[in-house]
């Protein structure tokens, strides 16, 4: 096993061995299995695929549940190492910075998306299974699946930002958590503040949108939210269909935010001095 | 072409407006085991980072057997084991040695070896949370040991260990140096490190105030030798008029004596005949011979 393998392995032990994995997959299922069979009892005389609503349902959850876990994943990655001491083991032996980062990167986000195959796996399976469902609809919790490892990269590469500019665990807690207050809460409520003052004005057409993709937690459930919109009939999301871009600009958002933060952590913590 | 497994040319490293490093020289060679002391804050954990690439110096050289600090070759040459380090709880001490040599990429056919070479062969599939602060430490020097590196680096080692754990850790530090390593021991515990290490380096507000044998600092510091003369309670007072020195509990004189006139106070004592009974001769410890050199520079600071 190689450097980079190793470290990765070590974080997947890590997660299981605390009940990381094994608390965030149950909380997961529990949301989605709720949310799942509540959507699907009729509401009214027009049947809906219950898969599908519940997608729609969990793609809302996600924006809040998802960020949460990723950032909670990755706030101690360098600032622990750095409070506990280990940093300078790591450091002093021949394994570049990047190879450390990279490999808890790929660590964590094995234990994220273990979590969430898992979890909404079994979930839309029970949907599946007991109030039925289309195959669109699986396709659907298939999308919703891997978005959602898109998003929990993300948000792990902004925890290591939090983590590489922080000495101490309870600082990088502090600052992730202010990182999920801002980008997951604050920013809608500030831009559909803006968008109720200014309904019908340049704003809402044509900067609101670029806003929202801006942001990787709204890119997440715009794209969701449109692609439910062309597969089946819901009345969810209509903001998604007066996009001046396509869908899948969600996904570009994601991996650009993913690209960016993880560049960014990487130069933190090439200039830390352990 | 530089082969030696440490050299320190005139580093200085500063702080904002704080010292920490002065022009410190150090050269290591290969087997060779070397006591660096100072007090807390005299610049032995700057200088141990300074060597591993953690930061840079000011000014000055350091060479690790041809290669700059922080270098790939540097790194794959030095050991280090920090002061304080706290493995992950949830991982077996086995885990954790095989993780550590897989980053140094050392077959971790070694691990099994390594864990008994330090004693802990029996806690390997333990947690590290249930270790104690001994077995956490020779966990730490099992990866410091570990695939005979060129320079290992122990900051403070054995403070917080038992005297039993101490003299373990010291065994596996001379063995490591017989195999050829150069080891450099951090230290504010002195006279735990009497006699462990071929060299003494102390260290001074950073600046290096002595870098040399044990003896040889002991004879050029002209710390005293202590000499306890005992006799019997009728005739001490006899023995301390004529010796001069210090009477302690009723039975005992206390000299100091310089190295040099050693054996004139001991024709002396023995002149005195029946009235001693017995005597002891104790060398200046290391902690008479550090005061001196800590009290050199203090001197110094004072009048400059």
């Amino acid at each position: 096993m190689n450097a980079l393998s190793s470290i990765a392995v070590l974080e997947l032990k890590l997660g299981r061995r605390n009940r990381w994995m094994l608390l965030s997959t149950c909380a997961l299922a529990l949301f989605a299995l709720v949310l799942g069979f509540v959507g699907a009892s009729p509401t009214g005389s027009v049947r809906v695929d219950p898969l599908t609503v519940a997608v729609a349902n969990l793609a809302t959850l996600s924006v809040y549940l998802v960020p949460l876990m990723a950032l909670l994943l990755a706030f101690d990655a360098i600032a622990g190492e750095v409070e506990r001491g280990t940093i300078q083991l790591v450091l002093a032996s021949p394994v570049s910075r990047t190879t450390l980062i990279a490999g808890k990167f790929i660590g964590h986000l094995t234990v994220l998306a273990i979590a969430i195959f898992i979890g909404y796996g079994l979930a839309g399976a029970a949907i599946y299974a007991f109030a039925g469902g289309s195959a669109d609809g699986l396709i659907a919790v298939l999308r919703l699946m891997v978005t959602c490892i898109g998003l929990g990269a993300a948000f792990l590469a902004l925890g290591y930002v939090a983590s590489t500019l922080s000495r101490q665990s309870g600082t990088a807690a502090a600052f992730v958590v202010a990182i999920w207050l801002v980008a997951v809460v604050l920013y809608d409520l500030a831009l559909f503040g803006a968008l109720v003052a200014d309904a019908d004005g340049v704003f809402a057409k044509t900067i609101f949108p670029w806003l929202l993709i801006a942001n990787p937690a709204d890119a997440f459930r715009l794209f969701n939210m449109s692609m439910l919109e062309t597969g089946a009939e819901t009345s969810i999301g209509s903001v998604a269909g007066a996009l001046p871009f396509p869908a899948w600009t969600g996904v570009v958002s994601l991996f650009v935010w993913t690209m960016g933060a993880f560049a960014l952590s990487t130069l933190f913590l090439r200039r830390l001095e352990p | 072409m530089n082969t030696l497994p440490l050299q320190v040319n005139g580093v200085s490293k500063s702080f904002g407006s704080v010292r920490a490093l002065r022009n410190v020289s150090i050269a290591m060679e290969p087997g060779e085991r070397l006591a660096l002391l100072g007090h807390n804050g005299a610049g032995k954990t700057t200088l141990f980072r300074l060597i591993l690439g953690f930061a840079r110096a000011d000014s000055g050289l350091i060479d690790i057997s041809g290669n700059r600090p922080g270098s790939e070759g540097a790194r794959r040459s030095v050991s280090y084991l920090p002061e304080n380090v706290t493995f992950p709880k949830l991982l077996t001490g086995r885990e954790i040695l095989n993780f550590y040599l897989r980053l140094k990429r050392i077959s971790t056919d070694r691990t099994d070896a390594l864990l008994d070479r330090v004693g802990l062969a029996d806690a390997a599939d333990r947690y590290a949370g249930t270790y104690s602060k001994g077995m956490r430490q020779r966990l730490g020097l099992a990866q410091a040991l570990a695939g005979k590196p060129i320079l290992i680096l122990l900051d403070e080692p054995t403070s917080g260990l038992d005297p039993l754990s101490r003299q373990q850790f010291y065994s596996l530090v001379d063995e490591a140096a017989a195999s050829g390593s150069a080891v450099v021991l951090s230290s504010h515990g002195l006279s735990e490190l009497e006699a462990k290490t071929d060299r003494v380096a102390i260290l001074n507000r950073g600046e290096v105030v002595a870098d040399a044998p044990l003896d040889e600092l002991q004879t050029a510091s002209k710390a005293p030798l202590r000499i306890r003369v005992r006799a019997r309670p009728d005739s001490v007072m006899e023995v301390s008029k004529q010796l001069g020195g210090r009477r302690i509990n009723g039975q005992s004189v206390e000299l100091t004596c310089p190295v040099p006139e050693k054996m004139a106070q001991l024709a002396a004592i023995s002149a005195l005949g029946p009235l001693v009974t017995d005597f002891d001769v104790s060398q200046p410890s290391l902690d008479d011979v550090y005061r001196h050199y800590s009290a050199v520079i203090e001197d110094k600071g004072e009048t400059a």
